[in-house]
């Protein structure tokens, strides 16, 4: 699944986050998404990781109750043995976003947010919202304002926007400061899962604001 | 080797052959040396991150459960024993404070060989020592952030409204401070 040409990767400050565990569902679902398919960034979690190991390893720590070790030994003899994980289908999809669509790309329930393009919502907890979008070759995403963190994590084909050319695998991170329009690639369709922080609003729904679709 | 080797090093391969233990024999002496080091260690981490003592016992038994039971997928090569047990306790604090699921990255075919190369277990413990070492090291300004970062669950903003410094100095405070670690691990 990893691909040696990805050019966009994780910040360090979305990798602490995610080993943290601080970050909202639908942009660990994303980080976990590209570390699926990027070994640099496995490497640079496994750091973080390491580090969260350290600070476990040499922080305080408070007294467990009296009996607390064989109050563990009871909740052991207790649980039931441990299911092996179902075998999964092949796919095309990196397996947690499988998880999330419960299938691979032919399970995903689009809808269309117009001029070809299409969205589908996946069900994250509400304090940011991760989609998959599905950009026709050559089509602009509609114009669309976020005003927190957006990721863009390209699965299939890729896009151009003023920053640069996203490929498989490439994850851009955008802020209220950038303004970009993303074209998909004109070679394929384009496939992204996208996780933003504030809800997001096409405003190309409302015809009259609707920005002129974009044809290379 | 040995004599030269931190008494931490070694410590850490001690908590390598105690989750063996559980693994090939169901060591239950073994599982109370890892007890008594780590859960204190866990529920304390939990309390940071905003459980109150009942809670964070529970979910530090809950932890150390989770390590009897998932002993088999401990790969000794890849991480120490406090970095795998920090990961189950993340996971737990976030299914159990934040009420969410924490989707994890597809696993790699790390192939089938059943017993990680001895070389690559020594050489991950001792790093993994000194980057502890590091962290210890660090100016306290640094460090503080690093704790507020994994501990507290704060985002950088609610980091900013608590120490008053500007977001763009934390940011540029935590990747400064990683970079020192990097640079202190070669």
């Amino acid at each position: 699944m990893s691909d040696k040409q990805i050019k966009h990767h994780l910040t360090d400050a979305l990798l602490v986050a995610y080993s943290a565990g601080s970050l909202p569902e639908a942009f660990s679902l994303t980080v976990a998404t590209h570390i699926s398919m990027c070994d640099d960034c496995r490497a640079r979690l496994g750091a973080f990781d390491a580090m969260g190991g350290a600070m476990v390893e040499r922080c305080d720590s408070v007294a467990m109750s009296v009996g607390s070790l064989e109050a563990t030994m009871q909740r052991i003899r207790a649980a039931a043995p441990q299911a092996a994980p179902a075998p999964r289908r092949k796919s095309s999809l990196p397996h947690p976003l499988q998880d999330y669509i419960g299938g691979d790309l032919d399970a995903v329930k689009w809808r269309s947010v117009g001029m070809g393009v299409k969205q589908a919502i996946l069900p994250t907890s509400r304090a940011a919202t991760a989609r998959l979008l599905y950009i026709p070759a050559g089509a602009a995403v509609p114009d669309h304002g976020h005003r927190g963190t957006e990721l863009t994590l390209v699965l299939q084909g890729a896009f151009v926007d003023e920053v640069d050319h996203f490929g498989p695998g490439d994850i851009e991170i955008a802020n209220e400061d950038l303004n970009h329009t993303p074209v998909a690639d004109i070679g394929a369709d384009c496939i992204c899962l996208a996780a933003t922080d504030a809800p997001l609003r096409f405003r190309a729904l409302i015809p009259r604001l609707a920005q002129p679709f974009l044809r290379i | 080797m040995i004599p030269t080797k931190d008494k931490k090093a070694r410590e850490n391969e001690d908590w390598v052959a105690c989750i063996s233990r559980i693994r090939e024999a169901q060591d239950e002496a073994a599982f109370a040396r890892l007890f008594a080091h780590f859960a204190p260690r866990v529920k304390a981490f939990l309390m940071r991150s905003g459980a109150d003592a009942t809670l964070a016992e529970e979910c530090a038994q809950e932890v150390m459960a989770t390590l009897w039971q998932k002993a088999h997928l401990f790969d000794p090569s890849r991480a120490s024993a406090a970095t795998w047990i920090f990961t189950i306790a993340r996971n737990r604090k976030i299914d159990a404070l934040r009420k969410q699921k924490r989707p994890e990255p597809e696993d790699l075919p790390w192939g089938n060989e059943p017993e990680p190369d001895q070389a690559d277990v020594l050489a991950l413990q001792e790093e993994s020592d000194q980057l502890g070492d590091a962290i210890a090291a660090l100016p306290e300004k640094q460090r503080v952030l690093i704790e507020k970062a994994y501990f507290s669950d704060l985002s950088h903003s609610e980091i900013a409204e608590q120490t008053g410094l500007p977001l763009g100095t934390i940011k540029s405070r935590i990747r400064l401070a990683l970079d020192r670690l990097r640079h202190a691990m070669k």
